[in-house]
């Protein structure tokens, strides 16, 4: 088992050495460097920047330099002093403002991960053992709906809805009276009032695809032999499915969670600007609207590890669960 | 081996004489219904898309004066009583002093006749000629605004039509794209196996583990603000499919390690087939169907991408249509509050998504016309 663990480690790193590159040409890309837009911006507002405060930024950021060392200089930040750059726009360390939200991202996609899971199991197992009854095909709709409607619009009609007929204002993680309090129970528990719903938004297209993996995988275990062979030995119908084809049919489920995070995560970023959630999505988004290119890059950066970890866990898990794949 | 699969379907399909593998999968498709249903929608949405001046009643950019106007349907029943041809009647805008909303009040005293091949705007066709004629609409000053108009008084229902050349098209050139990097890689990652296989499919791997949306943000939000529509419009389709490219070729080298084993394809290496001979006239034609169906599967997930970048401002803007611009008029919750037609646009993606699904679920099951019924 740790043999797995290390050797999936080891993988990781040719992994993140990529993301980083990727995340790197993404603070690259756009034209001109951000010290010129940001000089720009502050000459719009008129305040005078004179050449010594320019030449020394330039310095600090070390602009000059060949791309290749840019990047390392930047990796090295980032490794070594915890140092994301610094945000133009909001006059603050990179790290952070990510440390602030990103725990909310975690937090609001795992959460989402798991509301799928708890309804998608459930309702996955049950279309199977009932296939093409009356629920089963409405189940199926509701999967394939869950699939067409964009997470967005699903939030906006969240927001239509609850504005229109019970005037209430959807949109953030806490009420106001909540915002600065120091944490405790009543702030959990507001923070969970508020929850629910990007939760089961965000939730939904992923619970889509999960409800179908659980009904073939379930069904596909529903013909085979053994089935027929504890049946006829008076095993309680609902103890055999729970006891063996379900636990067989959950190995893909976990291993699904290699591609569902990524899409949590994706749909909690677009989500979460519909809603205005205090999480990464609505900063990223302005990040990348003024060229606050650091802020950007070091978001990209960090989602994308925040999935190789979960990719990495599910593996883990995967692995604990059936010896046939430690041992290949 | 062949003789088995020839003898199993002679006796399967109903005592017929040997059928080709295409009538096969034409059977099996025809079999699911969803997906024949689907194609006819399919196959209207992309006429719609091609004759959007003669069937929009409006042009798009038309602005008829009465903003944030609700949709008004024509309707048989005026004068209490049954009338043919259906009447829109007219309205008229007030500003309530109190709360400041513009509100609408139907006038039935005004009586415009929905009439076929109408005239009204001039429409240029792809620039051959002119046209004023519309398939449907009122003369003008009559209220035909099946979805609503929005904030400058322009018809939703019109613009939709439009936009659905953008959102249409931009998922078969941004497949196109994807299909051509699929293939290759794919094929060179199954073909020749070894560190070359290894390569690719770290590279699949790390792909598919990016996060789409942040990633799709960051580059589009990096396309250069001068560009024009058509630039802009390219470079989403090439940023989408630098994503949309890893399940295709993960498709294409399942085929590949598969059928590379079998044996014509022995039998035309010891005939002296070169190696591009033996990919292009043996291999690929016997997945094409395989791969026609992961195309129809990975549409949908292209016009979502283009539908959310452009709702958020970063991905196509206006003067392009396309309905993920027309729902950016939507993002803002009080806009939606008065007028929540404009959330219709969306409807249009949903069923188009949907469509695409089904359609690539039929296509699917018909790619292997000698499997036995799915399970699932």
């Amino acid at each position: 088992m740790w043999r797995f663990i290390l050797r999936r480690l080891m993988w990781m790193i040719p992994t993140l050495v990529i993301i980083s590159i990727i995340s790197f040409i993404i603070i690259q890309l756009p034209p001109g460097d951000y010290l010129a837009s940001y000089i720009a911006r502050l000459e719009s507002r008129g305040s005078n920047v004179d050449q010594a405060t320019i030449d020394s930024l330039r310095m600090r950021y070390g602009l000059d330099d060949p791309l290749i060392v840019q990047y390392f200089k930047w990796l090295g930040n980032i490794l070594l002093h915890g140092n994301f750059g610094y945000s133009f726009e909001w006059r603050l360390p990179v790290s952070q403002l990510i440390l602030e939200r990103l725990p909310m991202t975690f937090m609001v996609a795992t959460a989402s991960l798991l509301f799928a899971w708890s309804v998608a199991l459930p309702i996955g197992i049950f279309s199977a053992v009932k296939q093409y009854s009356l629920a089963d095909y409405f189940f199926t709709v509701l999967g394939f709906l869950g699939l067409g409607i964009p997470n967005f619009m699903l939030a906006l009609v969240f927001l239509y809805v609850s504005n229109r007929y019970f005037g209430l204002s959807v949109g953030g993680l806490f009420s106001p009276a909540y915002l600065n309090a120091p944490w405790g129970i009543h702030k959990i528990l507001d923070l969970l009032s508020h929850l629910w719903i990007p939760v089961i938004i965000i939730g939904t297209a992923g619970t889509a695809g999960l409800i179908r993996i659980t009904r073939a995988n379930v069904l596909d275990e529903l013909r085979k032999p053994y089935v027929e062979t504890a049946r006829s030995k008076g095993l309680h119908p609902m103890l055999l499915i729970l006891k063996y084809p379900v636990r067989i049919a959950l190995n893909p489920f976990i291993s699904s969670i290699g591609f569902i995070l990524p899409g949590m995560i994706s749909g909690e970023v677009i989500v979460s600007i519909v809603l205005n959630l205090p999480t990464t999505g609505p900063l990223l988004y302005s990040a990348l609207l003024s060229q606050d290119t650091y802020l950007a890059g070091a978001f990209v950066l960090m989602l994308a590890v925040l999935t190789v970890i979960g990719v990495l866990i599910s593996d883990i898990l995967l692995a604990w669960l059936d010896p046939r794949i430690r041992l290949s | 081996m062949t003789i088995e699969k020839a003898a199993s379907t002679s006796t399967a399909s109903t005592g017929q004489p040997e059928e080709s593998p295409l009538r096969l999968m034409w059977y099996k498709f025809r079999a699911h219904r969803l997906a024949v249903w689907s194609l006819w929608i399919i196959v209207g949405l992309y006429l719609m898309a091609i004759f959007a001046n003669f069937l929009a009643p409006f042009d798009p950019e038309t602005r008829t004066g009465l903003p944030y106007s609700p949709p008004s349907w024509p309707t048989v029943m005026a004068d209490d009583g049954f009338n043919w041809p259906p009447v829109v009647y007219g309205v008229t805008s007030t500003l309530d002093m109190k709360t400041f909303k513009r509100v609408y009040t139907v006038d039935t005293t005004r009586q415009y006749p929905v009439k076929l091949f109408v005239a009204g705007d001039q429409q240029s066709w792809f620039g051959l000629f002119a046209s004023d004629r519309h398939l449907i609409g009122v003369e003008s000053g009559g209220a035909f605004f099946l979805m609503g108009t929005d904030a400058l008084g322009r018809d939703v229902f019109s613009r939709v039509i439009y936009g659905s050349r953008i959102s249409l098209s931009i998922g078969l050139v941004g497949v196109s794209i994807s299909l051509v990097l699929g293939v290759i890689l794919g094929g060179i990652s199954g073909y020749f196996g070894g560190a070359i296989d290894l390569v690719v499919q770290r590279l699949i791997e790390i792909i598919q583990c990016f996060p789409s949306i942040p990633l799709w943000m960051a580059l589009a939000a990096a396309l250069p603000h001068d560009w024009t529509t058509v630039q802009v419009y390219f470079g989403i389709t090439v940023i989408l499919s630098l994503v949309g490219w890893t399940d295709l070729a993960r498709v294409v080298r399942g085929r590949f390690l598969s059928l590379r084993e079998e044996d014509f394809v022995m039998a035309a290496r010891l005939a002296g087939a070169s190696e591009a001979r033996i990919i292009g006239k043996h291999l690929l034609p016997s997945f094409a169907s395989h791969i026609i169906a992961s195309v129809t599967l990975s549409i949908p997930s292209m016009i979502l991408a283009e539908t959310s970048l452009s709702f958020l401002g970063i991905g196509l803007t206006p003067p392009a249509l396309s309905w993920g611009v027309l729902l950016q008029t939507a993002q803002n919750v009080n806009t939606l509050a008065i007028s929540p037609w404009l959330l219709l646009p969306g409807g249009m993606v949903i069923i188009t998504v949907l469509a695409f699904n089904f359609l690539g679920d039929g296509l699917r099951d018909a790619a292997d016309p000698f499997a036995k019924e799915r399970l699932s």
